[in-house]
């Protein structure tokens, strides 16, 4: 993996990690949990639907999936590596931050033909 | 952490002796520490629930009651409950690790740890309340 982009790795295990850690856990409580077992009501289909339309909606579904996704493949390589002591990380690194890659492009272009 | 060494003659090939694969499991510390590293899977596992869902809402309406149907079997509470645990690892974690990451000075005082935490959680709880607010209003 290049050394230049190492630091900007960094910055989206980062802001991934922050995302993960502010966002996912009342999210998970929600869609994960409360909804399934009937605590509260699901969103309503056109409800939700309106929201992801409007660009705040757009933004806030990009973030939330992409960045984790890129937290997820940076410390999943280190996991990898310091687990199964892998010296040669060149293809771990392709298939985690190329699994980022493609999660972010498939989000993107399901929310730009929203 | 910056990929392949580069083997010169300042800096040889060092001796890397390969540890047992479960050396982790040798000491609590270092359990604890792989078990911080692979919250990540449960993140990635999540994030991909949202993009399920978010395929879900932009194929229609039917699709969306399938996907909240799915989210009902045993298995998806099941992975949905462990994921909640590790994810909450990870924010535990993830917020006590801020003082180390980010010092705070104002006015050439450092700001103590316990503040820099402590502003961390309510901003946690006062997010997760704007969600829950938010998105349990059907």
């Amino acid at each position: 993996m290049s050394e230049r982009l190492t630091p900007f790795l960094w910055l989206l295990f980062s802001a991934g990690g922050t995302v993960a850690a502010f966002l996912f856990p009342a999210h998970l409580v929600l869609t994960g949990l409360a909804v399934p077992l009937g605590w509260v009501d699901a969103p309503a289909y056109e409800s939700l639907r309106t929201f992801i339309q409007h660009p705040t909606g757009r933004l806030y579904f990009f973030v939330f999936i992409s960045l984790p996704l890129f937290h997820w493949a940076h410390r999943f390589r280190y996991t990898l590596k310091d687990a199964l002591q892998l010296h040669s990380t060149a293809i771990v690194g392709v298939l985690c931050y190329g699994t980022a890659l493609v999660g972010t492009l498939i989000t993107a272009y399901t929310l730009w033909n929203m | 952490m910056t990929g392949e060494l580069q083997h010169t003659a300042s800096h040889p090939k060092s001796y890397q002796p390969r540890m047992p694969l479960l050396w982790w499991l040798k000491n609590g510390a270092y359990t604890k520490f792989m078990l911080r590293e692979l919250t990540c899977v449960f993140v990635a596992f999540f994030a991909f629930v949202y993009l399920w869902e978010l395929r879900a809402v932009a194929q229609g309406a039917d699709a969306y009651a399938r996907f909240l149907a799915r989210l009902e079997t045993p298995l998806f509470l099941t992975l949905n409950v462990v994921a909640l645990l590790f994810v909450l690892f990870h924010a535990i974690t993830w917020i006590n690790l801020t003082p180390t990451v980010a010092v705070v000075r104002i006015g050439g005082t450092r700001v103590p740890d316990g503040m820099i935490v402590g502003s961390n959680y309510l901003a946690w709880a006062v997010i997760s309340g704007v969600i829950f607010w938010f998105f349990a209003r059907g």
